[in-house]
């Protein structure tokens, strides 16, 4: 098993919640995160004074799923949040030891 | 059928109404010409004070509250409303103990006596004289309307050190204050004994005896007070400029009562008042945001709401002097020198004036004294019965140097007198966790 953690533009999601259910996708974590990259804030005037926002609001997506989906999902990720300008996000890809379906108990990718 | 027969039963009451006015209209101009019974007062007049005043109270609650509110952090939005709110109410309590009395009873050109201490003598049938001879409005609505003055006035004041200051602290400068800063000068300006009424200064609505006062005790308080923990460092914008954008609507509806108000009658010149009033604002939104989006990129809806305020409070003193062009050259100039002031003016001199009361409402009460003299002239289309816009621009510059030097050192003797009796700051602790939860113990939002 996989888990992919995305770190998406926040008006992306729908776009993206629509591409990986079309493959297959049963479930997707959203967190609301702030944070910076190479996009390095934005700057915001009030009455003249210039603030530089450091910490630019993201949303982080993860999503559990089995070795194989892996890849065309990070695919899909990819095309629809991809605007070409800094401040697309990262996708990081990690292993999962193991899953559990609390209500079924069921373990492994069946859970996942 | 029913509803047919309510409304024949409106229709004869609208008819009643007017035989009756009819009735009273004769009456009134055979009584002047006779022996000068004592003058009654005109019910569209009073009815009009009375909305009048209810208009100014909402410029304070909630207008003032939200318009400052949401230009603090979140963590002091609970904390500068609760200042506004009040003070509003410890002035209007004050006011009817011994403000009045002090402001408009007595001989004096400085101060007043305590003969109307508690409005004492006065009943529901005295009356107070408008500006046109034989008009009156009852004294009890002139008392409260001027009752709203001097408290909105005194909350103005705390945005200059907003975010860093104890309540207690802004409680004992607002009562200070109140009785030896705004009491003397309403006197002087608007009282008919007063120093600068008698010296003939302009000011219609209260473009010193409000603005420049409150404005440059926000300065002085803001300098004796020190400046928030991290100014300059991190970032202290607005948490909600909405809030801003609806106490600056709602300031510039209530202003409506605040100037026209003024004129203490609903007559044909009212009409001119809220002419003026209405388009110097507008002209000082427009100017203010197209200012920004020239020199600094963007229009905001922050610039707009304080172009908004700049221009009322530029027209305040001079609505009833200036003609409707002289408005609108009057809200472009305070629009962009005020953007100027709060942009440019405050980096250069360091100062941390929270929420730009000085920029906003001392500038731009000078700025709207002054032009009284020049834009208020017969020559500049201005209805000023003034004959020389030099001397009449002397006499307006001695009003705004009194104001500025009277209101300054009460401020300052007041806010030392506090700083080594009881302090004026919080820890930085407190400070740097917010005022709301510590002075308060509430809070606006769950984080």
């Amino acid at each position: 098993m996989k888990m992919i953690t995305a770190i998406i533009r926040p008006w992306k999601l729908d776009d993206l919640q629509i591409a990986v259910a079309r493959l297959g996708v049963q479930g997707i974590t959203v967190t609301e995160v702030t944070g910076y990259g190479r996009q390095r804030g934005h700057a915001e005037h009030y009455r003249g004074s210039e603030y530089q926002v450091e910490f630019v609001p993201k949303l982080r997506v993860e999503i559990v799923l089995d070795d194989n989906s892996a890849e065309s999902v990070v695919e899909a990720i990819t095309n629809v949040c991809r605007t070409g300008k800094t401040g697309d996000g990262k996708i990081f890809l990690a292993p999962v030891g193991e899953a559990v379906r609390i209500r079924t108990r069921e373990s492994g990718a069946a859970a996942a | 059928m029913h509803q047919d027969k309510k409304r024949t039963k409106g229709g004869s009451l609208m008819r009643g109404l007017g035989a009756a006015l009819l009735m009273v209209l004769p009456v009134m101009v055979f009584g002047q010409d006779a022996a000068e019974p004592a003058p009654v007062p005109n019910k569209g007049d009073t009815a009009w004070m009375i909305v009048a005043t209810l208009l100014v109270i909402m410029m304070a609650v909630p207008g003032l509250a939200l318009f400052y509110g949401g230009m603090v952090r979140a963590k002091n939005v609970l904390s500068t409303s609760m200042q506004v709110f009040i003070i509003f109410s410890v002035g209007t309590v004050l006011w009817v103990v011994y403000g009045y009395s002090f402001a408009f009873n007595g001989p004096g050109e400085w101060f007043g006596d305590t003969s109307r201490f508690l409005l004492h003598g006065l009943t529901a049938d005295s009356n107070a004289a408008t500006f046109t001879k034989g008009v009156v409005i009852p004294e009890y609505v002139f008392v409260v309307f001027q009752a709203t003055f001097a408290a909105i006035t005194t909350a103005l004041a705390i945005g200059g050190f907003a975010e860093r200051t104890k309540f207690s602290a802004v409680l004992i400068w607002a009562v200070i204050w109140f009785t030896f800063s705004y009491l003397p000068i309403a006197r002087m300006v608007w009282y008919s004994e007063g120093f600068l009424f008698k010296l003939g200064a302009l000011d219609y609505a209260g473009g010193t005896v409000v603005h420049i006062n409150a404005g440059i005790a926000g300065l002085v308080g803001a300098l004796i007070v020190g400046k928030r923990t991290g100014f300059g460092t991190s970032a202290m914008p607005p948490h909600n400029v909405p809030y801003v954008m609806t106490g600056a609507s709602l300031l510039w509806a209530g202003w409506f009562g605040f100037n026209v108000g003024s004129g203490l009658e609903a007559n044909n010149f009212a009409g001119l008042v809220f002419l003026n009033t209405y388009v110097c604002t507008a002209m000082a939104a427009v100017a203010w945001s197209f200012g920004e989006w020239i020199f600094r990129g963007k229009p905001t809806m922050l610039g707009a709401a304080s172009g908004a305020i700049a221009g009322l409070v530029a027209i305040t003193p001079s609505c009833g002097v200036v003609g409707p062009s002289g408005a609108i050259i009057l809200g472009l100039v305070v629009g962009l020198v005020c953007l100027w002031a709060c942009a440019s003016l405050k980096k250069m001199l360091g100062y941390d004036d929270s929420l730009d009361v000085f920029g906003v409402h001392c500038v731009g009460g000078i700025i709207g004294a002054l032009s009284c003299a020049i834009l208020g002239h017969a020559s500049m289309g201005g209805v000023g019965t003034f004959e020389s816009i030099g001397t009449q621009l002397g006499i307006q510059a001695t009003g705004v140097g009194i104001t500025l030097v009277w209101s300054g050192a009460v401020t300052a003797i007041a806010f030392y007198l506090i700083k080594f009796t009881i302090g004026l700051r919080p820890s930085e602790d407190v400070e740097r966790e917010g005022l709301d939860t510590n002075e308060h113990g509430e809070r606006a939002y769950d984080n």
